[in-house]
């Protein structure tokens, strides 16, 4: 039988203990259901998922909501949308009672004073040509005059098909504004012409992640093991999908055999009453779903597999650390 | 309901119970270590806990409190839950 203390020497089991007793329960919340933008493959318009319930304007119905969310053990809200700066209150609602994480499109600024410490992702869809074809416009120039420097900001960046061969340049980008990137992979969900991925792609891909992980360590917050099983869909030896994810609300959960999951996890509508079957689009195929969280987690929840080897373990330990650190659990 | 109701039979009963609902290999109810800390050492989680809760209350005829899952850390703490169970019943 292998244990965690005899497969790790003394620095790895330090790690270890710092993000073992960390218990992360997070939830989704749609803060709203509008945008000031309109990308091509945002799941949240291409899925309906804007209609499905009607917001809830009443910002107190918003504070109780989020302090039975806080009773029901939920220790970090993802706030997404919609475009959740549009609604700043709700914002200081969540941020004011929970660690909380807003997803943006970094096109208006969050004010520092108010929000000191709220982690802010901001969405980035690949260089200034592609940004242009998929969200209209070159978002990168305006966000990174907003957030330059801010220590509690990354670029989320989606890497379609396209950019694989280029993404150092966006990297450099990033870097040189003083800002750090997680890396994940475009769903096609709205099935753009050249933007589905093929498998060698995805290999290529994989070794372009890792070189940049390699040359710009302070910058990418990611891991290579995180690299290894979003672009192959594989972790030992088993295939990601919907028999698998991590991240399907709680209550709407009825799969048997039960695979681990993320406990208590629901994805919330604005309007604070309807539920959303995962962490992204309800239409999306889940064979060909490359979510990033969800990839994430599904390594995270089957900890125990991965108390294998000791290679096994460091990996988990690395992915963990790196969504911590997304997260700010830990820092970076 | 198993015949030793000591905490040393209960001990070696709900280490047999882990081994076999966890398939863990090369180990057995006599060396396994009661103060092995199973979530920080064997990675268990609540799926796992709630599993080996259902054989153990079935077994107890006891019941197991899902709030009770974070006190339940070592075959040691889940043999004096047990205990405690079984003397409030008596
Ligand atoms: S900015 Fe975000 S929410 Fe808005 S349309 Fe684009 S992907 Fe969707
Ligand atoms: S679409 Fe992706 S995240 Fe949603 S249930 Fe399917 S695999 Fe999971």
């Amino acid at each position: 039988m292998q244990t965690v203390s005899s497969l790790l020497n003394k620095e790895w089991y330090e790690r270890y203990k710092r993000i073992a007793s960390l218990n992360i329960r997070s939830s989704i919340y749609d803060v709203t259901n509008r945008c000031n933008l309109r990308c091509k493959g945002c799941f949240f318009f291409s899925s309906g998922e804007h209609e499905a319930a009607r917001e809830e304007m009443d910002i107190k119905k918003w504070e109780n909501f989020i302090d039975r969310e806080k009773a029901r053990g939920v220790n970090l809200a993802i706030l997404i949308g919609g475009e959740p700066t549009l609604c700043m209150d709700r914002v200081e609602a969540f941020y004011t009672r929970l660690p909380s994480y807003c997803a943006t499109n970094g096109l208006i600024k969050i004010d520092r004073a108010k929000f000191p410490d709220l982690m802010v992702g901001i969405s980035l869809w690949g260089g200034g040509e592609d940004e242009k074809i998929l969200r209209g416009r070159d978002t990168f120039a305006i966000s990174s005059k907003n957030y330059e420097g801010d220590t509690c900001t990354y670029y989320l960046y989606t890497i379609t098909p396209r950019q694989v061969g280029k993404i150092e340049p966006v990297i450099k980008r990033i870097a040189d504004v003083g800002l750090k990137v997680h890396l994940q992979l475009l769903s096609n969900d709205e099935g753009v012409d050249g933007f589905s991925w093929g498998k060698e792609e995805l290999a290529d891909l994989r070794r372009e992640m890792d070189e940049v992980l390699d040359k710009y360590p302070r910058t990418v917050i990611s891991s290579k093991y995180y690299h290894e099983v979003i672009t192959t869909g594989k972790m030992m030896g088993r295939a990601f999908g919907w028999p698998e994810c991590p991240s399907v609300t709680e209550s709407l959960d009825t799969r048997k055999p039960q695979p681990r999951r993320l406990i208590h996890f629901v994805r919330w509508a604005s309007d604070l009453q309807t539920v959303h079957r995962c962490c992204t689009s309800a239409t999306r195929d889940c064979s060909t779903c490359k979510d990033g969280a969800a990839h994430m987690s599904w390594i995270m929840v089957n900890k125990r597999e991965h108390i294998r080897t000791t290679r096994d373990l460091q990996n988990w330990i690395e992915v963990y650390e790196m969504f911590a650190k997304l997260y700010r659990f830990i820092p970076w | 309901m198993p015949t030793s109701k000591n905490r040393k039979g209960i001990i070696k009963h709900v280490a047999s119970i882990i081994i076999e609902e966890l398939k863990l290999e090369n180990i057995t109810a006599e060396t396994f270590n009661p103060d092995l800390d199973l979530v920080d050492e064997l990675g268990i989680d609540s799926m796992d806990l709630a599993t080996i809760a259902l054989v153990l209350q079935d077994e107890y005829k006891i019941t197991i409190d899902e709030d009770d899952y974070p006190k339940l850390k070592t075959v040691s703490l889940i043999a004096e839950y047990i205990e405690g169970k079984l003397a409030a019943k008596n």
